[in-house]
């Protein structure tokens, strides 16, 4: 695969890891010149992101209108075990009362598993497809670009903030949660003059916390699949050593296709049910 | 690489796919779950009960048998002494008949022995007296015995 389309192995590992991206520009809607264009779009991840969730939201719908309570089938009892599975995996870590949290946990899991999934699709075969079709670029997991995962994870960081707040109040929060800890003036018996200086320390610890969460839950995920994802490209440069060798990976990349799933679905229930709890 | 727009049109689908899935795909599903387990946990209340049921029928079926049992061995041991008591009475019944008919029996015979020795008796005076014809025909003297002959036919 190589020298296919006598490219070098440099450009071929730069092509697969191009998205196909569109933007606005002052010649009008550009195709793939967008480098740095804050307003473009990657038309595949977009695509991907969107063909995944709607296949998870489809079937999962498909087998809730279906589903019987005596003699489920076997898709049935399959969508039930994943989902008594993410209910378990909320109810062991969530203590409160949401009605969000089990529907969003089994989304972002099954999603996020779907997408993982796309890296076990050998790469050259929907681009090369999309090639015959003239699309230029495709980069087929849409977990290995950032923007997939930021969007989720920003959208678990404004959750969390959301709850934060509603259940701890605005002092509560910003006092209380992000001041107060992790050195705890009034515990320290230190005296009124230098609490600010305790509280402003305390602040700037806990901001890193904070923020650490949303950006840790999205780059360990686009970090695990990025990195599989050039494995991929780079045993698919072996000629007929790639067989072995993708074979290889690909077993243990279905290992880190679950597993980056439930971590991120873990982490999410964790993240929210933190949000919940008074220190 | 780049942060683009396809952040914000991220947000925008996970917040759809979480929505649907929040509307139309946990409460049925985990609704169903919850109503099997609801079965389920009635199934096996049920059947606990019946396990208990049958414990209890099974003590009655022994309580019974036992009653019916103890009430078939008196039967048995009623009907063997009323056995022996019908074969007692039959043996009273037929010693009183057997002495009855040896008694009746003994009686005919006294009374056959007793006809058969008047018969005899008869027949001994005919011949004797037969005898005593023959003996006096050639003895007799009509003439010197007529007055006594006479006399005898007199009187008869």
């Amino acid at each position: 695969m190589a020298s296919e389309g006598g490219k070098t192995a440099s450009e071929y590992i730069q092509h697969h890891l191009h998205n196909l991206q569109v933007c606005p520009t002052e010649h009008g809607w550009v195709w793939n010149h967008c480098a740095g264009n804050p307003l473009g779009i990657n038309v595949d991840s977009m695509f991907f992101t969107i063909v995944l969730g709607g296949l998870f939201a489809w079937l999962f719908y498909h087998v809730a209108q279906r589903a019987t309570v005596k003699n489920p089938g076997r898709l049935q009892a399959t969508i039930e075990l994943i989902v008594s599975f993410v209910d378990t995996s909320v109810r062991d870590t969530f203590h409160g009362q949401s009605k969000l949290i089990a529907p969003l946990a089994l989304t972002l899991v099954c999603w996020v598993f779907l997408m993982n999934l796309m890296d076990l699709i050998p790469v050259d075969w929907l681009p090369t497809a999309a090639h015959a079709m003239g699309i230029e670029y495709l980069k087929v997991v849409p977990t290995t670009d950032p923007n997939i995962t930021f969007g989720m994870s920003i959208s678990v960081f404004i959750l969390i903030l959301y709850y934060s707040l509603k259940i701890k109040g605005v002092g509560g929060f910003f006092v209380g949660e992000l001041m107060m800890n992790p050195l705890n003036p009034k515990d320290l018996g230190l005296p009124k003059l230098i609490w600010p200086l305790v509280m402003a320390f305390n602040f700037i610890l806990e901001s890193v916390a904070l923020l650490a969460k949303p950006l840790s839950l999205s780059l360990r995920l686009f970090g695990n699949m990025y990195a599989g994802e050039l494995m991929f490209i780079l045993i698919a440069l072996l000629g007929i050593w790639q067989l072995p060798l993708h074979f290889g990976w690909a077993v243990f990349h279905i290992l880190v296709v679950t597993l980056q799933a439930y971590i991120f679905m873990m982490l999410t229930i964790v993240y929210l049910s933190q949000a919940h709890e008074h220190h | 690489m780049d942060i683009n727009l396809t952040l914000i049109g991220q947000t925008i689908a996970m917040i759809v796919f979480v929505w649907f899935c929040m509307k139309f795909v946990w409460p049925p599903i985990v609704g169903i779950i919850e109503e099997r387990q609801t079965q389920i946990a009635d199934g096996l209340a049920a059947a606990e009960k019946g396990t208990r049921a049958l414990d209890e029928a099974r003590v009655k079926v022994d309580q019974m048998v036992g009653e019916a049992r103890t009430q078939a061995r008196q039967i048995i041991d009623q009907a063997n002494q009323r056995a022996n008591a019908i074969i007692e009475e039959a043996r009273g019944g037929a010693t009183e008949e057997r002495e009855r008919i040896l008694a009746s029996a003994q009686a005919e015979i006294e009374q056959e022995i007793n006809r058969a020795r008047d018969e005899l008796r008869a027949q001994v005076a005919q011949i004797a007296v037969a005898g005593a014809e023959k003996i006096l025909a050639r003895e007799i003297d009509p003439a010197a015995h007529r007055e006594l002959l006479e006399q005898l036919a007199r009187q008869i």
